[in-house]
């Protein structure tokens, strides 16, 4: 052992040098933000509470193909369909379990008609669980909530897929 | 009026929970009982003016060697029923000894009634102004001097000799060096190399 | 204040004697607890700002609430008793470390003459007092009846007993220099040190090896990281406090902090002068005594989170080797060579 090393180990050189470098961390800018007021960017891809969309005349778009009930490798989608008076084909039950759901977004993949989409809302809680079960009224209500932002997010998104 | 109070208290609590030491079923009971007992032996000592004598207690006896009977007494499985004969087998002893100590307790009692023996003060006469510490440290270390290492003395034999009772090499065991390893470079354990496009590296 | 009741009131000298340290005993533990509950914060806010995060920011302004908040979470909660805990000492253990954190501020002055106990054998009541905290720890460990809590009350009892005799030695080579065990003497005794118009023993260079080596033996007495070992979350759960909730758990917060904070005073008081300000000049002399040892307090406060913040938790091995192989030969040593140094002074080389 050098001498230089003896006189290191004795002023507990390495000690100093650790705190000299935390002292400095406490005086630079936070790496956080302040969360619920404040946000991070957030991509148009983002993948978060679901909604279902309506046509700008106010018909909804889901025409009960079960193609996202068939993909959903969680199974939390349950849908029953019926041909309404007028003869179109539309869901009469259209239930998401999200405490099964994975929020892979294969479902809104598996769409045709863009109607089932994953929202950017990614705090929503609940306190008990059988809120947590979504039926068809609070996923249309969701998609009326949203849909500026859902509009402007796939237009986003459209020009990579 | 208020030394009066805290005398009583301090004894009264010193025989009660020396009672439950011996009396109690869970050993740690015991020991927390003892811990007890101690602490008020201390609080007994500030009140006759020794508190050097009394901090001494509760640093040495409560503060380290309860903590050690703690430690041992937490970790054992006890056998009530084993224990129970086991009474029964000591009780004899037991009684002697107790009666022993009872029996001269009461002849200091008497002997101190007739006229205490002022060995203490003719001894070694104390100022009554000086702090009890400077007054211990003044008699132990000149007219006391070489008891007091003789006893520290002992204490060190003791201590060593426990050691080497107990001590043992055991080959083969991968311990620490703590002096190696502070003694490590970053340029003694690695090395920059350069390889050559699909040539690796020599390891 | 024994006058007041005395004259005032018209009690018995006893009596009133009484009744004064009653309120003593007031006046220095309720703004204590005030102060745990703002030092958490400070320790939480400290701690986040070294990892670049903002901390507590929520309840009340900056988040100066936060720690209220919290105890009334905790004081809300249910206390919840093991089944298989042993009752009494699961309930005792907590009191007995919150107790144990409270009276040991009898003998810490806080100014010339403020002081509740001066007694002469100052250092000794902390020094017996502090060793009386392991047992909230350990009773806690084996009252709980629970593995963990019982691996922390076992590594408790033998760091705290390990650590005690490198402190003992530690303010053994204070007391030497400054030849009196009452702390109102001791920080008399740092007046100018040296003479070089410094106050506090850490400015003596044969002492400042001893305060450094106090404050890393306070870290480990206090149970701070880097010794956390009894609460090593990654090991042991929350160590002795894993079957604790509620009030017995705040009890325990409260008081390792009350105990974080008497051992930064401690620091100050014992090595860097107390309640006298850290030159030796007039003027800093109007500041009153007590916001210097506020000031020196929050320094180490500071200190403490600092290091919290900076350095890994120990192994449980490395722990025992720094008490007793390098700690406890390093101050023993000291105090040969303190001795060895005021006898010189003294008496110089001769007969």
């Amino acid at each position: 052992m050098s001498v230089a090393q003896y006189v290191k180990a004795f002023t507990l050189w390495e000690f100093v040098k650790a705190h000299a470098k935390t002292l400095r961390y406490f005086f630079r800018a936070k790496a956080t933000i302040n969360y619920p007021y404040e946000r991070m960017p957030q991509s148009p891809r983002f993948r978060g509470e679901h909604a279902l969309r309506r046509y700008p005349n106010g018909e909804e778009r889901c025409i009960a193909c079960k193609l996202c009930e068939a993909v959903c490798p969680a199974q939390a989608i349950t849908i029953e369909a019926e041909p309404r008076d007028d003869g179109s084909r539309r869901t009469t039950r259209y239930d998401i379990d999200m405490t099964k759901c994975i929020y892979c977004g294969l479902c809104q993949e598996a769409c045709p008609v863009d109607a089932i989409v994953e929202g950017p809302n990614m705090d929503f809680s609940t306190e008990t669980r059988e809120e947590l079960i979504y039926d068809k009224a609070k996923l249309l209500d969701n998609g009326d909530r949203w849909e500026r932002v859902l509009a402007a997010n796939l237009a986003a998104d459209a020009p990579y897929r | 009026m208020i030394q009066a109070i805290a005398f009583y208290l301090f004894a009264a609590v010193v025989i009660v929970s020396g009672a439950l030491t011996i009396s109690s079923r869970n050993p740690v009971h015991s020991v927390m009982w003892l811990i007890l007992a101690f602490f008020n032996a201390a609080g007994l000592m500030v009140l006759v003016g020794a508190e050097f004598i009394a901090m001494l207690l509760v640093i040495v006896y409560v503060g380290a060697v309860a903590v050690l009977f703690l430690f041992v007494v937490m970790m054992m499985d006890i056998d009530f029923a084993q224990l129970r004969t086991d009474v029964a087998r000591y009780a004899t002893i037991g009684l002697a000894l107790g009666t022993a100590l009872a029996v001269e307790v009461m002849i200091a009692a008497f002997a101190w009634s007739e006229g205490r023996i002022d060995l203490a003060r003719r001894a070694a006469p104390i100022d009554p102004a000086m702090p009890n510490i400077a007054a211990l440290g003044q008699l132990l270390y000149t007219r006391y001097l070489f008891l007091f290492e003789a006893a520290g003395f002992v204490l060190l034999v003791a201590m060593i000799g426990a050691i080497v009772l107990t001590h043992r090499e055991r080959a083969g065991t991968r311990s620490q060096h703590v002096g190696r390893q502070v003694a490590r470079r970053p340029q003694d354990a690695t090395r920059n190399v350069k390889p050559t496009v699909g040539q690796g590296v020599e390891l | 204040m024994t006058e007041f009741f005395n004259t005032t009131v018209g009690l018995g000298y006893e009596w009133s004697w009484f009744l004064a340290t009653i309120v003593g005993i007031l006046v220095i533990a309720l703004p204590l607890m005030l102060a745990v509950a703002m030092i958490i914060y400070a320790d939480r806010k400290i701690w986040a700002a070294m990892a670049m995060r903002r901390g507590p920011n929520v309840v009340g302004p900056f988040g100066l609430l936060q720690s209220f908040a919290d105890g009334l979470k905790v004081f809300l909660q249910e206390t919840i008793i093991p089944t298989a805990a042993n009752k009494g000492l699961f309930l005792l253990a907590p009191i007995i470390t919150f107790t144990v954190a409270l009276i040991v501020w009898a003998v810490v002055p806080f100014q010339a003459g403020v002081v509740l106990a001066d007694i002469n054998v100052g250092l000794l009541y902390i020094l017996a007092a502090s060793s009386l905290g392991v047992y909230g720890v350990i009773l806690a460990g084996w009252a709980s009846n629970s593995k963990y809590p019982f691996y922390s009350a076992l590594r408790a009892a033998a760091q705290m007993v390990s650590y005690e005799v490198a402190i003992g030695f530690t303010l053994i080579s204070v007391v030497l220099w400054a030849g009196t065990f009452n702390l109102s003497g001791i920080v008399l005794g740092q007046q100018n040190v040296m003479g070089i118009h410094l106050n506090g023993f850490g400015f003596n260079p044969l002492l400042f090896p001893m305060a450094v080596l106090f404050l890393i033996s306070s870290l480990a007495e206090t149970q701070r990281p880097p010794f956390d070992l009894t609460e090593a979350e990654s090991e042991l759960v929350a160590g002795y406090q894993t079957e604790y909730s509620s009030m017995s758990f705040a009890l325990f917060w409260l008081g390792e902090y009350a105990n974080v904070i008497l051992m930064c005073v401690l620091n100050a008081t014992l090595f860097w002068g107390g309640w006298l300000p850290p030159v030796d000049w007039a003027p800093l002399y109007a500041v009153p005594g007590i916001l210097w040892l506020f000031a020196k307090m929050l320094l180490f406060f500071f200190v403490f989170g600092w290091i919290k913040a900076t350095v890994p938790r120990y192994r449980y091995d490395q722990l025992m080797r720094l008490g007793w192989k390098v700690f406890l030969p390093l101050s023993l040593f000291w105090v040969f060579l303190v001795s060895g140094v005021l006898m010189w002074m003294r008496v110089g080389f001769g007969s």
